[in-house]
């Protein structure tokens, strides 16, 4: 629910850049402003060469990234939310769909795809941080339990990419009970004894937090990303003090207990497919 | 002494002097008994009145309303003092701001779970104003297996501002506790009824919120915000909570005609705090009826039906 500040801050400059940009630009790190050309930067998947900053990237990269030659059969491309709460603030919601798909190309906050990682048969629910915050409404919710169905009916091992200021407010009740809804899935994904691996990404706070990013067989996580239930700034003002440093960061989450590994992008395919290859061998 | 919200000004207005017309016929010899009667249908039609054309806000303001039965007290009400409170979450502490344990309702032992309020300031700090950590849902999933083991049922009754956004909320996983929970409640082999008594907010009270029957007492709200940070993040001002409450279809009307909860449990007129008794046997007999009903489906059946119930929930196109 922390939406809205992150995209005033900016972060989601980046995918804008690179479609706005011609070939040849370049591209200045954020952490230590190091400058790249912007296909140095995307021959290194996003990466900072210099400091390891993880840019956010979204679903097209990452299928690119995971699958096999980059091939993938992209599953309910065409679900798009409705407006079940006639739901208006300062924009209507109906306007704020609209705006957002002509700006961002993608249909909602979440894209499902089945591919292969090493030959082995891979469902991945990749959240995208453009589209409204990564907020989970209905389609986010409708299109992973049905990735779910698809991993189920294909044997295939599922993994989800969290990447998501928390819920879709607009959607109010509808978008809460998309947690129990996806949850409710991934059980019945468990019966089927097919691994679910869970991702959590930059960033992964509130409601997506508190149901299916913590409930991977394993869950995993890029360096440095925010990871928590309540987002930091409401986190400060409840206690009232600053908050230590590299408070709910992967490595604060690895080193309480809530993750299994850490992984860099580019050990991600590897490492994930030797995951998968430990579940199922 | 009676607590009013803004809106019931008039209904205090008149109680008021009905008291005093009372206390005249006491201490004198003027016979008051045509004006008390007049008075009194004037409070009954005013009441009714009122609170058939309440708002979103002003329902959201009765949910907390500080004369509301928190909890225990129906816990008390609806096992007739049976209730035996079970402590802690076998690993950190004991939540106080959930509690919970077995009763006997209607003769037959029930789990009964829920967020507790504190009734004055020094049991609202005792309680963390009804915001559990995770260790508190953590005790809530204890108890919820425990039964599960006996073979019991579980009520679970929701009331809360949300779950505690503390620091060390964060470091021992208040996420995975919610998260936990909404997995393990979708299969729980015993029947489970979720009644929502007061404030549900968001994560914190889907935490225990899955169940074969999700339902709201009249003046309650259950959304994903409350209208104050709502209107905080989407208005960026705190102005618009009124509109915010609206926007939200947050009572239980909306939630019962969107298909987000199962049934309404209908309050005395003026809400739950007028009439205590009455409102706890209206509970006791929702639940004493939806646990009959729910008893003659499989365990396994049960178990579909509440996932496909929820997966059902969400508009797409
Ligand atoms: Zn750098």
């Amino acid at each position: 629910m922390v939406w809205f500040k992150r995209n005033k801050e900016g972060i989601t400059t980046s995918t804008k850049e690179k479609k706005e940009t011609p070939e040849g630009l370049w591209h200045k790190c954020p952490n230590c402003k190091t400058v790249f050309t912007e296909n140095e930067f995307i021959n290194n998947l996003y990466v900072c060469d210099r400091c390891s900053h993880h840019e956010r990237i979204g679903s097209k990269e990452y299928f690119e990234i995971l699958f096999d030659e980059g091939k993938f059969k992209e599953l309910d491309a065409d679900l798009v939310s409705g407006d079940p709460l006639n739901f208006s603030d300062t924009k209507k919601y109906t306007d704020r769909l609209k705006s957002t798909i002509k700006n961002t190309g993608l249909k909602d906050a979440v894209r499902t795809a089945h591919g292969k990682i090493d030959g082995q048969d891979l469902v991945i629910a990749c959240m995208d941080f453009n589209f409204i915050g990564g907020s989970l409404g209905s389609v986010v919710g409708e299109k992973i339990a049905r990735a779910i169905d698809h991993a189920i009916k294909k044997k295939a091992a599922f993994m989800i990419i969290s990447k998501s200021g928390g819920a879709r407010m607009m959607e109010a009740g509808y978008s809460l009970m998309q947690m129990a809804k996806v949850s409710g899935k991934l059980g019945q994904l468990a019966e089927h004894q097919l691994p679910y691996i869970s991702f959590l990404t930059d960033p992964t706070t509130g409601g997506v937090t508190a149901s299916y990013a913590m409930l991977g067989d394993i869950n995993i996580a890029e360096p440095k990303a925010l990871i928590g239930f309540a987002g930091p700034r409401v986190v400060k003002e409840t206690i009232g003090r600053e908050l230590p440093e590299g408070f709910q960061t992967s490595e604060f989450l690895l080193e309480h207990g809530f993750l299994d590994y850490i992984v860099e992008r580019h050990h991600l395919k590897k490492e994930l497919s030797h995951s998968i290859r430990l579940f199922r061998s | 002494m009676a607590t009013y919200l803004e809106f019931e000004a008039p209904i205090q207005e008149l109680e008021e002097q009905i008291l005093k017309a009372k206390e005249i016929a006491l201490t004198t010899e003027v016979s008051m008994e045509d004006t008390i009667k007049e008075l009194e249908d004037k409070l009954v039609q005013k009441t009714t009145d009122i609170f058939s054309n309440l708002t979103p806000w002003q329902r959201v303001q009765l949910s907390r309303h500080p004369d509301r039965p928190y909890t225990l007290a129906y816990i008390d009400a609806l096992t007739g003092g049976t209730f035996q409170e079970l402590h802690g979450d076998r690993n950190v502490k004991d939540d106080k701001a959930m509690i919970g344990g077995f009763g006997l309702l209607d003769g037959q032992s029930v789990m009964f779970i829920g967020q507790q309020k504190g009734i004055n300031t020094k049991m609202r700090q005792y309680r963390n104003f009804g915001m559990a950590n995770p260790e508190g849902y953590r005790k809530a999933l204890r108890l919820m297996k425990l039964a599960e083991k006996f073979n019991k049922p579980i009520v679970t009754l929701i009331d809360t501002p949300g779950a505690f956004p503390g620091l060390e909320a964060e470091e021992r996983g208040q996420g995975e506790a919610i998260a936990r929970n909404i997995y393990e409640m979708m299969r729980l082999k015993v029947p489970v009824i979720c009644i929502v008594i007061g404030e549900g907010a968001s994560g914190g009270a889907l935490g225990i919120g899955v169940g074969d029957k999700v339902v709201m007492l009249e003046n309650t709200w259950y959304s994903v915000i409350s209208p104050e940070s709502c209107s905080s993040i989407l208005w960026r001002s705190w102005e618009y909570k009124e509109t915010a409450a609206s926007a939200l279809k947050l009572t239980s009307k909306d939630m019962k005609k969107n298909k987000l909860v199962d049934d309404v449990i209908p309050e005395p007129v003026g809400g739950a705090h007028r009439n205590p008794q009455e409102n706890f046997e209206n509970v006791k007999k929702y639940i004493i009826k939806a646990l009959a009903e729910l008893k003659k489906t499989d365990p396994k059946k049960r178990i579909d039906d509440r996932i496909e119930k929820f997966c059902e929930m969400g508009v797409w196109k």
